[in-house]
């Protein structure tokens, strides 16, 4: 037994303490050992209701969340933003107020704007995932990340990793970079001079080249997915300029074989943008990994958290 | 008559006295289970260390049992009652089949039988044994539902307000089994 204190949620990866990212990381290794048995399930939160809520569309991460829910005998509801009244102009303390008479014990939210989750949190007792708000956080991608990392590099400490693409617009790179650099890896970034923001996240290295990242030499390459959808202003001239650019390509790719390095990305990937059909062949490429450990991390998130008991 | 108030401490086994429930807990397993292809799975965290223990006289004597462990957590009926504690996973291993083996589970100590309840869950999760016995160090009564252990090193007499402390030199640092008196207690470790 611990002396870890109980959280209701998970918000972001800022407030999580050195020993609370142990905890979560640590359990999740049993968690990812069941999937090795052919019964996958264990009865954790039989009886317990998850409520997958989601006003942004995301298969990978609701399904992994689902599943992860299944795997642990929970409950599950999946809202989504098509099927609900949220289209009707039902406020967001309306939908609140009828989650809350749902009972759910557990509620994962994705939302485009920043803070969405937290405010939620404030208000159920259920305990908040956030699954992604605007771009603020995505910590259960970070945890996952961070899974992965570790697997491949027991002694992470002092290793490094290059985050390639557009930094202003990821929430990955936000969580990711910060859980890295609290876990004392070291973080680079590379990408569209547009898209790198100022001020923020000055324990990050840039980078301006390829040549540039593999001179410094990362332990992986973390390829973040070009967001088509929020290219909202024009940041890069055009794909086509983005690849040649900041692509995983062959030259790239023979670099990273020297080097060892291994290859990251939160998916969905766009082929031929960020990354080329020979690059997802890899032989060193994470991706399916991080699916994989992305199951394992959010049961490990469900076990920890503690709603508050509902009462009356 | 010491304070009622008092938490006392009675060493019941010592580590010879250990050693010799090991020896009884090894000869009945070689009585009872004659050709039978056998597997022990020991529950996280002493029940592993017995385990062991047995399975280590019965090598001495010929026998080669495979040993697997098994972390309970996940199947245990009280989740919601943990109030503050956060229980830290450990991996349960069982690297044979289990199908069609005589499985003998080991824990420390018995007391109300729930823990063994959540350890059959798991253990039917991970195959069909073709049979499952329970050997325990030592059995203490009280039991909340019909599980009987089929093995028992040693019996103790036991009131609620006691609580049985197994303590092995591997886990531990130091050998015994101890009964506490506490002025109230109802919970086993």
């Amino acid at each position: 037994m611990s002396e870890l204190k109980p959280r209701k949620d998970l918000l972001d990866i800022e407030s999580l303490s050195l020993e609370e990212i142990e905890y979560v990381l640590e359990n999740a290794v049993p968690f990812k050992q069941l999937f090795q048995r052919s019964v996958k399930k264990v009865p954790t939160l039989r009886g317990k209701t998850v409520l997958n809520l989601f006003y942004e569309p995301s298969t990978r991460t609701s399904s992994s969340f689902e599943v992860a829910a299944n795997r642990m005998s929970a409950d599950v509801t999946n809202f989504t933003v098509s099927a609900s009244s949220i289209v009707k102009g039902e406020s967001l303390l309306d939908t609140i107020e009828t989650l809350q008479a749902m009972r759910s014990d557990y509620i994962v939210i994705r939302h485009k704007a920043a803070g969405v989750p937290g405010i939620v949190a404030q208000h159920t007792r259920a305990s908040v995932l956030n699954a992604g708000d605007g771009y603020h956080a995505h910590p259960t991608q970070a945890l996952l990340d961070a899974m992965t990392f570790r697997e491949v590099y027991p002694d992470f400490a002092g290793r490094k990793v290059a985050i390639v693409g557009d930094i202003l617009h990821s929430r990955v790179a936000r969580s990711t970079s910060t859980l890295f650099h609290k876990l004392g890896i070291e973080v680079g970034v590379l990408g569209p001079g547009s898209l790198i923001p100022e001020g923020r996240h000055d324990f990050m290295t840039r980078f301006r080249t390829w040549d540039e990242v593999f001179d410094w030499g990362p332990d992986a390459v973390y390829l973040l997915r070009v967001q088509m959808e929020r290219q909202e202003g024009q940041f890069f001239p055009s794909i086509a300029e983005y690849h040649k650019m900041y692509g995983m390509n062959s030259d790239r790719l023979v670099r990273m074989r020297e080097l060892g390095a291994y290859l990251m990305h939160p998916g969905p990937v766009n082929r031929g943008v960020e990354v080329t059909d020979e690059a997802m062949g890899y032989e060193k490429s994470l991706i399916s990994t991080q699916v994989e450990n992305g199951i394992a991390v959010r049961m490990a998130v469900l076990h920890w958290l503690k709603p508050e008991t509902q009462k009356d | 008559m010491s304070d009622p108030t008092d938490i006392t401490t009675e060493e019941i086994l010592s580590p010879a006295g250990i050693e010799e429930a090991v020896s009884l807990l090894a000869n009945e397993v070689i009585r009872r289970c004659g050709e039978d292809k056998v597997a022990f799975v020991g529950i996280y965290t002493r029940g592993v260390t017995l385990a062991h223990r047995v399975a280590e006289v019965l090598k001495s004597r010929g026998r080669d049992y495979p040993v697997g462990t098994l972390d309970i957590s996940l199947y245990r009926d009280d989740f919601d009652n943990l109030g503050t504690a956060l229980p830290r996973l450990e991996s349960s291993d069982v690297p044979f089949a289990l199908d069609g083996t005589r499985v003998i589970l080991f824990d420390e100590v018995i007391f109300t039988g729930r823990t063994i309840r959540a350890a059959l869950d798991g253990l039917m999760d991970y195959g069909r044994p073709s049979k499952i016995e329970l050997a325990v160090l030592i059995d203490r009564g009280h039991r909340e539902i019909p599980i009987q252990p089929d093995y028992v090193g040693r019996r103790v007499e036991t009131t609620l307000n006691h609580y049985v402390k197994v303590r092995f030199q591997e886990d531990d640092g130091k050998e015994g089994v101890f009964l506490v008196t506490e002025p109230v207690a109802e919970t086993n470790e």
